[in-house]
């Protein structure tokens, strides 16, 4: 069966961000950008499934600027055997992205879409869910296990306080939470090999989808910082602030 | 305006962070209605009469509602949504999974766990794992919100509003639940927890997460722990605070042998007190404690453990 995959160029995890001094946004320039954790483990799941000879050709979508070519490369690199990029500008907010994955959906036809649970830039959590709600089909998200068998999916999902086990049918989305797999590094070779996979971009208004944000950002801000602490010297000390200062015990 | 606040429970009773939810409600200001869905869950929905704020309770009870699934929930708050101006629950594995249908369903972009209402149509949110603070106005006619409990304080009780039955929608049949693995115990939730231990990857095993227990159960504290600690095996997942994991602030955390990752600090960093046990002087968890002790934790934990 063919999958698609999502994959989000985001500011690297490993990296501070700095809200621009206007407060329009935080700084992009000269960050270091990279694949969404999320969107990664979503990539590693649909190659682990053809490895397991489940799934037959994995496409792998992005939306965005023109250097997310980039981050479909890795995912070839990967293993996705072909990149989709929808080119566009300006933010995409998740119904956006929704619309436009429903569109790509609708022409590839994939019997399962995997995306990762969250973007780790506006921690969002949605697209999954409203891409799933737009093509009537069931959802698993936060999933931290699937078996495909034959026209439905045993899954797995993280749930607080524990995990859930449901069986859904086919076609669905599935989102990926931390524990589906740990994500393989790509090698030189698949680098160069990935250079030659097949690469489409295209645009929105190609799609017939409106992406005009709905939400407006009125400010960022750094959050207000906690005052500075004191060191104790010992427990019995501690004890002491605990108790006289802090009276939390 | 009306408020729809959609309550996640266990049947009996409401889950923490409902009634902060509800206060999140009262500040968008409006009539709020409770819906409760589920199987078998009167006692849930005279819980929800009973919260200060809440005007009036929709109770709809089906087999089909029993495991919350995000397709037949979203289905029965699609069918009442054009009578609210507001759509709100809380940003738990419960609201998460199925307010993005809801939403889209509508043609809203739904705004993610808010941590303050400034207005009606405006929210602050937390981005980049809590290091950024956005403030969001929707355009959309209905709002779809769901909300960090942790920015709220939660609604305590009030005069008993009434509870009217809700049919069920038609099961959608697109998806069947098999069951629940919850972890047991007899600590308190995480999430609803006064106090918290948590330990890192300088606890160094499982077995050496028995001394926070010990701890813990003196404090009457729930037990935690870094993605570090998760990731090493010492603990299941869902004991992780952070980013990825729960975001939590109660009244004192007590972090041991944590070096303070990002990720950390989002799920913990709003906590009243913060208190910081590790060895290594440098660790970046002090910046944000407000009591910090450099020591051996397997020395200093006993003996906090033997003081109380």
């Amino acid at each position: 069966m063919k999958v698609l995959v999502t994959v989000k160029r985001v500011i690297d995890p490993y990296v501070k961000v700095r809200v621009k001094s206007d407060g329009s946004g935080v700084e992009t320039a000269n960050i270091k950008m990279t694949m969404n954790p999320f969107c990664e483990i979503a990539v590693e799941q649909a190659i682990r499934m053809k490895e397991a000879g489940v799934v037959s050709e994995i496409v792998v979508v992005s939306i965005g600027v023109q250097q997310c070519q980039e981050t479909l490369r890795t995912a070839m690199a990967m293993g996705a055997d072909r990149g989709i990029l929808v080119e566009t500008a300006g933010e995409v907010q998740p119904l956006a992205v929704a619309k436009v994955l429903k569109a790509i959906v609708d022409k590839e036809s994939p019997k399962l879409v995997i995306m990762g649970k969250q973007a780790i830039d506006d921690d969002c959590n949605q697209s999954g869910q409203m891409l799933a709600a737009l093509l009537g089909w069931p959802q698993s998200a936060f999933t931290s296990a699937i078996a495909v068998n034959g026209d439905a999916a045993d899954v797995t999902r993280e749930i607080d306080g524990g995990l859930e086990k449901l069986s859904i049918k086919l076609p669905a989305v599935v989102t990926a939470d931390l524990r589906l797999n740990e994500p393989r590094y790509v090698t030189l070779p698949n680098i160069m090999k990935a250079k030659k996979k097949p690469l489409e971009v295209i645009k929105p208004e190609a799609l017939g989808v409106d992406i005009a944000p709905r939400l407006v950002t009125l400010k960022v801000q750094e959050p207000p910082k906690r005052g500075s602490g004191v060191k104790v010297a010992d427990v019995k000390e501690l004890m002491a602030k605990l108790k006289t200062e802090a009276k939390v015990i | 305006m009306a408020i729809l606040v959609i309550a996640e429970h266990d049947n009996k009773q409401l889950k923490p962070g409902v009634t902060n939810t509800i206060t999140a409600a009262v500040a968008m200001g409006g009539d709020i209605t409770v819906l409760i869905a589920g199987h078998q869950c009167a006692d849930a929905a005279k819980a929800a009469a009973a919260v200060a704020g809440v005007a009036k309770v929709l109770l709809c009870d089906a087999d089909h509602y029993a495991g919350a699934g995000a397709e037949n929930l979203a289905a029965l708050v699609l069918g009442i949504a054009d009578k609210y101006s507001h759509i709100v629950a809380p940003a738990t594995s419960f609201g998460k999974n199925f307010m993005p249908r809801v939403a889209a369903a509508l043609d809203v972009q739904q705004i993610s766990e808010i941590s303050a209402v400034e207005a009606p149509d405006t929210f602050v949110r937390p981005i980049y794992a809590g290091n950024v603070l956005a403030t969001v106005q929707s355009k959309d006619k209905i709002k779809v919100v769901t909300v960090r409990a942790t920015g709220f304080d939660p609604a305590g009780e009030g005069a008993a509003a009434p509870v009217e039955n809700l049919a069920p929608v038609a099961d959608a049949g697109l998806s069947t639940f098999k069951g629940r693995e919850l972890s047991k115990s007899d600590r308190p939730e995480l999430t609803a927890a006064r106090i918290i231990v948590s330990g890192g990857r300088g606890m160094g095993s499982a077995e050496n997460f028995k001394i926070l227990e010990a701890l813990a159960d003196k404090l009457g504290a729930a037990v935690g722990a870094s993605r570090a600690a998760v990731d090493s095996g010492f603990v299941p997942n869902d004991y992780q605070v952070g980013q990825t994991g729960k975001i939590v602030a109660p009244d004192l955390y007590i972090a041991v042998g944590i070096s303070g990752a990002i990720q950390h600090l989002a799920g913990m960093k709003d906590s009243k007190v913060i208190v910081a046990i590790n060895k290594d002087p440098e660790a970046p968890i002090f910046s944000v404690a407000d009591y910090w002790l450099v020591e051996d934790l397997f020395k200093a934990v006993p003996e906090l453990t033997a003081a109380l």
